[in-house]
């Protein structure tokens, strides 16, 4: 082969393999991104069942981080997304199935309610305010003022979930509220209490990784 | 002097090449030793607070440092680092026998080389193949602010490119310039052999390599959140990339020290009879400058890295406020390296450009002892204006007028430097040649970033632009529109002694026209978007901003593809048309182009002779093409 | 060499267009520049940008006239030949005159930059001890209001009134407000765009700053020192309005958050709220 048949070759080669190299880089950076899971309509209005679990699954990249996770009314369906799109200026209802134990919050100021439309039901009981050691996480929408704690489930009870998925037996709060979605848009939600263990100030880790302790709510 | 014993080994044929102390081996004991400190070494060091903080957070911050380190260890004895130290602990002689033949081709560039023209030639590969991968990463960023309301990556990915555009460009481009061309100009500059220490020298190359990839494995690990700066306490909540981020700039600070101490032990200790002090080049006059801040400020560097080291493993509170740390402890350590850091990266620039224009105006440097004393002065200053990063900290405000005092000053010996550059254009015959439209262009955009700095520089404006995109426009107008043109215009002037081939001149004219309005029309609004309330390192922004940031992305991406013009020339002048350059094509008068292409393995057969003035430009009236009896660049044959 | 009269041909040029463009800078972009003149330091930062401005266009004009001048009038008219300038390698004067002018200058910026940071601080975070504290208008008292920086959102909290926290900030006009920002966790940086003020929040450290409001504003706060993952995300805006408004505000919030005030702690300073070290 000539030289400069050979060196067009290596070239080539060596072209392809950038292109290659530039190709699996991105890529590295897309896929983990997570997913968005659409709130469902029913005919009492548009429902959205989450989650949150002291560990993650056990086949999750984090195993041992706390999460967020959408679920369904029975607890039975899984996902781990932490976007979530909600039609626009419309009353849309969360309920969330705290199975993780308390932390407690960083700033107490988190304990009440806001921006939620009505009360905020904690296992069926109307609540405007919780203990500020009782928070397990919060659930909060800075962009539009809501904010809403979660408490621990029972330290001591015999049933705590270790991995998610976890069933309804398993020991939880159950915590249910309505807000009115804000105009067209993108907005982040995060959880407020400095729950990433192992993390210096309990704020590195899940809290700072869009799928576990925070995510969008994409507003359509 | 000793003479240098050159004693080319047998040459390897085929496979066989590949055994040895070279990159491939260093590429396999770096993993071995990866595993060793990460895997096997790693999981095993318990104590009671460890243990339970792996396990809740799911990472080992000790076997992954423990693995950086063995691996770094593992990769440079593999290049065979450790072979002379052993050798001379087992009392051998000293010499400087390794790999100095001719033979051997394309594999000296792939492991420890001692001649320093081909440690000059690894550098431009290097730091240039870091450079894109950072450019790509400024591409990606540029791609996520198309829109405020949609993300193209997840918020976390978006601030580990933030970060590591700007880390891998800060450690990569300190030895942006110096890396490539004072290794390979230095000694010949001086009228030595060599540099003071070949092996630091090739080393420095080696370990900054190590430390670069290092880096990129930031992304196998959940990335950095801190921006290349880094704070703490805000770094010691990252996920295991922050520790990449930290053996990244290790790798970095030890090769910068190691380099300038080369520097500065060459330039003083290996000069040519002749070349005294005030006869010195003033590229080397920069190198000097520049050498003196590597050495003193990056130690500061790693001190405070291994710090943060401390407090994310063993569970120190250095920079945890409330347990006796402080935050303000990591941003004063980290800017008393940073500031001089980043006259690191604008002092070669001043070299290069002052070095360049007297080529092209065909005038001797007007002012050089102006010159000189502009380098070393910005070198001096850079050490007292450090807290202007920090005006609105809540640091003492009785300090702030000092520092706003000696940040103003330091424009004056800048203003030096400009005044040199200006000087030697009076009543000069410009030729405007691809170098120097980089020269002159570096002029125009230092200029903005040297205003913009008097403004920064000014605490009350300050409190606005603080943290804010003015901050950014601010040093990309100095660090690209300085360095990275300099680092241009340097590469199209010497190439062709380097290589022995030419540089397509219309392509290269090309790739500086789009690049000088793109670099222009990417940056400038960016001063808008600062003074019009967008901070730095945000993935979104108010909506109004729109229009602005998507005008700066387009620009970006015409600037990313001026880059691939530049790619596109480099491939095909120096892979395929292969164009023979002429000895002497810019008919400079510096002691380099006085030397053949290829310049020989060991640059001189006698030392040269120097004329006692470095510029003999307008003294005696050389016609085009006719050879000087007597160069005056000084006797090479 | 020639003998044109260069120096007096760019002299000539420099002065036409500093005299041209100066006044424009001065009188018809300086009004414009940011932050507005909604409060008395954010007017007092126009002032300083207008006078650095004022000084930076003569300089710059200076450097890009000569530039164009010099590519223009000294290059190469012959390029097949290789002809060398003249040899000349300084000039003691220019070299001293350019010494002393940039050196005055750059003196007059520091002092003058002195005297209008210790006039009233310039809306900047001053630290614990803050030495340019300015009057308050006639007849009020200073209103201090904790800014509290925690990942990511911030929440302000108000001494003088009974210590509630607010997620929202409204402000009285015409008031002397004095900022006290301070951090729960990393470092973040408080920087209320049109009321000109932006201080560093660091966990530990009370860090002071002071603004006087002038008329109804609306301003937007957002972060500017890189927190963490929703860094970009970390904003809210607020407003300037009547004494009245505020007063009902005020008192809204604390009808409304009283149960979370009462769980609020003291007030203080700085807080060094759990986990301190890795917990969750």
């Amino acid at each position: 082969m000539s030289g400069r048949a050979a060196r067009a070759l290596v070239t080539a080669v060596i072209l392809v393999a950038v292109c290659a190299g530039i190709g699996i880089y991105i890529g590295l950076y897309l896929i983990n991104v997570p997913g968005s899971v659409a709130a469902t309509s029913t005919a009492t209005g548009t429902q959205l069942y989450l989650a949150t679990v002291p560990a993650a699954e056990l086949t999750d990249p984090h195993p041992d981080w706390v999460s967020y996770y959408v679920v369904n009314s029975s607890s039975t369906d899984w996902r781990h997304d932490t976007t979530f799109q909600v039609p626009a200026n419309t009353l849309v209802h969360f309920t969330i199935y705290q199975y993780d134990t308390a932390t407690g919050l960083r700033n107490p100021y988190f304990s009440q309610t806001a921006g939620t439309d009505g009360s905020v039901l904690y296992n069926g009981k109307p609540a405007a305010v919780v203990n500020p050691a009782a928070p397990a996480h919060t659930f909060a929408i800075p962009q539009i003022g809501l904010s809403v704690p979660l408490p621990g489930a029972n330290a001591n009870a015999k049933n705590l979930c270790a991995n998610a998925p976890c069933p309804l037996s398993d020991a939880h709060v159950t915590v249910s509220f309505t807000f009115r979605t804000p105009a067209k848009g993108l907005y982040r939600w995060q959880c407020f209490v400095p729950c990433a263990a192992g993390f210096i100030q309990g704020n590195g880790g899940p809290m700072q990784t869009v799928g576990y302790m925070g995510g969008f709510l994409k507003v359509v | 002097m000793s003479t240098i014993a050159v004693t080319p080994g047998a040459p390897r044929t085929g496979w066989r090449q590949l055994l040895g102390f070279n990159m491939l081996t260093g590429i396999i004991l770096g993993i071995g030793g990866w595993f060793i400190g990460y895997s096997a070494i790693g999981p095993h060091i318990h104590g009671v607070g460890v243990a339970y903080y792996a396990t809740e957070s799911g990472q080992n911050d000790i076997g992954i440092m423990l693995g950086y380190f063995l691996g770094v260890v593992g990769f440079l004895v593999g290049l065979g680092f450790a072979n002379y130290p052993v050798q001379r602990m087992l009392g051998a002689a000293p010499s400087l026998a390794e790999k100095e033949s001719e033979e051997q081709g394309l594999f000296r560039y792939f492991s420890l080389s001692t001649d320093h023209k081909v440690v000059g030639k690894q550098y431009m590969i290097g730091i240039g193949l870091f450079f894109f991968v950072a450019g790509l990463n400024a591409m990606l960023i540029r791609t996520e602010l198309l829109q405020p309301n949609v993300h193209v990556f997840g918020a976390n990915q978006y601030l580990t490119l933030v970060g590591l555009h700007g880390a891998m460009m800060m450690g990569v481009m300190t030895s942006g310039i110096l890396g490539p061309f004072a290794n390979w100009l230095l000694p010949i500059m001086i009228g030595s052999r060599r540099m003071a220490f070949p092996r630091i020298e090739s080393f420095t190359f080696w370990l900054l390599m190590a430390g670069s990839v290092i880096l990129l494995t930031t992304i196998f690990f959940g990335g950095f959140q801190t921006g290349w700066t880094g704070y703490q306490p805000l770094g010691d909540q990252g996920t295991a990339g922050y520790d990449a981020y930290i053996g990244f700039f290790a790798c970095v600070g030890i090769a910068m020290t190691l380099f300038g101490f080369n520097i500065i032990a060459t330039i003083v200790t290996m000069r040519a009879p002749g070349m005294t002090w005030s006869r010195l080049p003033i590229f080397a006059w920069g190198s000097f400058a520049t050498a003196t801040l590597m050495l003193l400020a990056a130690p500061m560097l790693i001190a405070a890295l291994l710090m943060a080291t401390m407090d994310r493993t063993v569970q120190t509170a250095f920079y945890v406020p409330g347990q006796g740390g402080s935050s303000y402890l990591f941003e004063n350590l980290f800017w008393f390296f940073g500031h001089p850091e980043v006259y690191i990266l604008a002092l070669p620039g001043f070299g290069v450009v002052m070095e360049l224009i007297v080529v092209f105006a065909r005038k001797p440097l007007w002012g050089y002892r102006l010159g000189i004393a502009g380098m070393l002065g910005v070198a001096f200053l850079s050490f007292f204006v450090w807290q202007h990063h920090l005006f609105v900290s809540g640091m003492n405000a009785d300090l702030r007028p000092f520092y706003m005092l000696s940040t103003e000053l330091i424009s004056v010996p800048t203003g030096f430097v400009f005044l040199c550059v200006m000087g030697t254009l009076w009543r000069g015959r410009i030729r405007f040649t691809v170098p120097m439209l980089f020269c002159l262009a570096w002029v125009f955009n230092f200029l903005w970033g040297g205003i913009s700095g008097v403004f920064l520089s000014d605490v009350p404006s300050d409190v606005t632009t603080h943290g804010s995109f003015f901050v950014m426009a601010h040093f990309h107008y100095t660090i690209m529109g300085g360095l990275v043109f300099a680092f241009f215009a340097a590469i199209y002037y010497w190439v062709p002694k380097m290589y022995g081939f030419n540089l397509n001149e219309r392509l290269g004219k090309i790739h500086f026209w789009v690049m000088f309005i793109s670099f222009n029309s990417t940056f400038a609004p960016l001063f808008a978007l600062g003074l019009l309330g967008m901070p730095r390192r945000v993935v979104t922004y108010a909506t109004n901003l729109q229009g602005l940031n998507d005008w700066v992305s387009v620009s970006a991406y015409v600037l990313g593809a001026s880059m691939l013009v530049f790619l596109f020339n480099v491939v095909w002048s120096l892979g395929f048309k292969r164009e023979p350059a002429p000895v002497n094509p810019w008919h400079s008068k510096s002691i380099e182009w006085q030397l053949p292409t290829p310049v020989p393995v060991h640059d001189f057969d006698r030392f040269p002779v120097f004329d006692p003035d470095p510029y003999p430009y307008g003294v005696e009236q050389v016609p085009a093409g006719a050879p000087a009896t007597a160069p005056a660049g000084g006797a090479a044959a | 060499m020639d003998d044109k009269p260069h120096f007096r041909n760019i002299a000539l040029l420099w002065l036409l267009a500093s005299v041209i463009v100066t006044p424009i800078i001065v009188f018809v972009v300086g009004p414009g520049l940011p932050p507005g003149t909604g409060t008395v330091e954010a007017a007092g930062q126009v002032t300083d940008n207008t006078v650095l401005l004022a000084l930076a266009t003569p300089v710059a004009l200076g450097v890009l006239v000569y530039m164009l001048y010099a590519m223009w009038a000294f290059r190469e008219r012959t390029p097949e030949v290789i002809v060398d300038g003249p040899p000349i390698r300084g000039n003691a004067s220019i070299q001293f005159w350019w010494l002393a002018v940039t050196t005055t200058m750059v003196l007059f910026l520091a002092g003058y930059g002195t005297v209008r940071l210790l006039a009233d601080g310039s809306g900047g975070g001053q630290g614990p001890n803050p030495i340019s504290v300015p009057k308050p208008p006639a007849g009020t008292r200073v209103l201090p209001v904790q800014v509290i920086a925690q990942q990511w959102q911030f929440t302000y909290r108000f001494p003088t009134y009974g210590g509630v926290e607010t997620r929202t900030l409204d402000l009285p006009e015409h008031t002397l407000i004095q900022f006290n920002v301070t951090s729960l966790d990393v470092i973040h940086s408080f920087w209320a765009y049109q009321l000109g003020v932006k201080a560093d929040a660091n966990p530990g450290v009370n860090n002071v700053a002071y603004v006087t409001t002038k008329g109804p504003l609306n301003f937007e706060v957002r972060c500017a020192e890189l927190c963490g993952v929703w860094h970009g995300y970390m904003f809210n805006s607020g407003t300037v309005v009547s004494r009245a408004q505020f007063a009902s505000w005020i008192t809204q919030q604390r009808v409304q958050y009283a149960p979370a005030t009462g769980n609020l702690g003291p007030y203080s300073k700085t807080y060094f709220p759990q986990p301190l070290r890795r917990g969750g």
